[in-house]
């Protein structure tokens, strides 16, 4: 199987690349048309900003590359967030493959009157995926844990497929025909993230 | 994690197996020297209990949320190494992980950053030039900077900022250093109290809970962990983000799943 890690200025590419060989596959980190478009899978990974990494895919006509795509894809974190209409980071137009908007976690006190912060933002460590649906979820249980890091959110909506509760409950994961976001880092989230790059793999 | 863990985690059933909601984390912490780790464990069933991969991967295989390798290596070639060792940490364990020790430039950063390294921590060289931080946010991003802060609570009451592994007293107060931090852009506070490490008499629950209250950030609070209610205490009361600890791991007086099941027990959302 060829599988194409999209290169792209933003982190943890590699981080991607060493699960995937940890599972027993290899792939190859390319910004190359002709690879991306000839992958059987394409892994669009990322941690970083909207609007610097939009303006990256724009300059090199990723953007239009990735729209286009026919095989499955699958977006990690800040990927999943520039795969849906719009983003708050920055006022960004993203590609608009799904349809929601991604909006600012906005820290909120506990209301105790003891000015804790029970939410911090960014949001990050081991959170659980609920309300699960399609094949990426395939044997993993309902409120698995996984680990992110973001300070933004995709609302729940109709591409919908996980479910995560901070601060409010926002889509841990969305689907629209071959394209699948992830919030989380599967990369990063032990047994039960192998398990979903390995589903997406065997898409 | 072995079976008779499963049965354990199995055996609580709901409502609290797999609470919604983020966890508080545990940190297993390992001292690197050379690419070995240093102080020791008491793990017979590793091969070889000097390597720190090997460590690292059974502490994630028993539910570590994250590992911390600090480096204490004083030598030229010390970058290298770390950087090889961080490879071998991302190639071969499943979970997010931090290296730190004497980080200093943002060329040290990325060297780890892309050998596979999610996050850096910087202690000493940050203090000493506060803009490292700003330039490694702009460069990095804020979500892999951890500022690492010793402190110590002197008979003024107040806790100071101590430099060089705490060989080196300053006069800023812990709580001052911890906001300018997170304002040129510490994405997380890792903080080691000196009156309490290596005590195993408890977290320093104050500047814990005093951090935790007034910084937007994640707070992990290191030293001092010696019993279960220890971590218990410190999640509660010293309202901490996450909990590290070394040798209380290393030598087997507390194990990951054994405590993670305890703070299932006291009503404290943990991953298992």
């Amino acid at each position: 199987m060829k599988i194409a890690i999209i290169k792209y200025n933003a982190g943890n590419i590699r981080s991607v690349l060493y699960a995937l060989e940890r599972i027993g596959y290899s792939a190859l980190v390319t910004d190359n048309e002709n690879e991306i478009r000839n992958a059987d899978k394409v892994i669009f990974p990322g941690v970083g900003e909207a609007r610097t990494a939009m303006n990256y895919l724009k300059e090199r006509s990723l953007d239009k590359l990735i729209c286009s795509l026919t095989q499955p894809v699958l977006g990690i974190c800040l990927g999943m967030q520039l795969m849906c209409n719009y983003s708050e980071e920055n006022d960004t137009v993203c590609l608009g493959i799904f349809n929601e908007e991604v909006k600012r976690l906005l820290p909120s006190p506990s209301g105790e009157g003891q000015g804790v912060r029970s939410f911090k933002v960014p949001q990050i460590g081991w959170n659980s995926i609920y309300n699960l649906k399609t094949n990426l979820f395939k044997n993993v249980d309902e409120n698995s844990y996984c680990y992110s890091v973001h300070s933004y959110y995709a609302s729940l909506g109709e591409h919908t497929i996980a479910t995560t509760d901070y601060i409010q409950p926002y889509s841990s994961a969305l689907q629209k025909n071959n394209f699948y976001g992830v919030q989380f880092h599967p990369e990063k989230s032990a047994l039960t993230g192998e398990t979903i790059l390995k589903n997406f793999l065997e898409i | 994690m072995n079976n008779e863990t499963n049965d354990k985690i199995r055996s609580l059933g709901s409502p609290f197996r797999g609470r919604r909601g983020l966890t508080k984390r545990i940190m297993p912490c390992l001292d690197i020297k050379d690419g070995r780790t240093v102080k020791g464990t008491n793990f017979i069933n590793l091969r070889d209990a000097g390597d720190p991969v090997e460590l690292g991967a059974l502490y994630a295989q028993q539910g570590a949320d994250e590992l911390v390798f600090l480096d204490i290596t004083a030598t030229i070639e010390k970058r290298k190494t770390l950087a090889e060792l961080a490879n071998r940490i991302a190639h071969n364990i499943n979970i997010p992980f931090t290296v730190g020790g004497g980080i200093s430039s943002i060329e040290d950063v990325n060297a780890l950053l892309q050998n596979g390294a999610d996050k850096i921590s910087v202690n000493t060289a940050a203090f000493k030039n506060p803009s490292l931080i700003k330039n490694l946010a702009k460069e990095f991003g804020s979500q892999c900077i951890v500022l690492a802060i010793d402190t110590k609570k002197e008979e003024d009451g107040e806790w100071y900022v101590y430099l060089n592994g705490g060989r080196t007293k300053t006069e800023t107060r812990c709580i001052d250093w911890a906001k300018q931090a997170v304002d040129l852009g510490t994405g997380e506070i890792l903080l080691t109290s000196m009156n309490h490490d290596g005590t195993k008499q408890g977290f320093a629950l104050d500047i814990t809970k005093q951090l935790s209250e007034e910084l937007p950030v994640p707070v992990i609070a290191s030293g001092g962990g010696g019993t279960m209610d220890h971590f218990v205490d410190v999640f509660e009361k010293g309202l901490a983000d996450a909990a590290l600890a070394a040798s209380i791991f290393h030598f087997k007086e507390i194990s990951i799943p054994d405590l993670k099941n305890y703070l299932i027990n006291k009503n404290i959302t943990v991953r298992i």
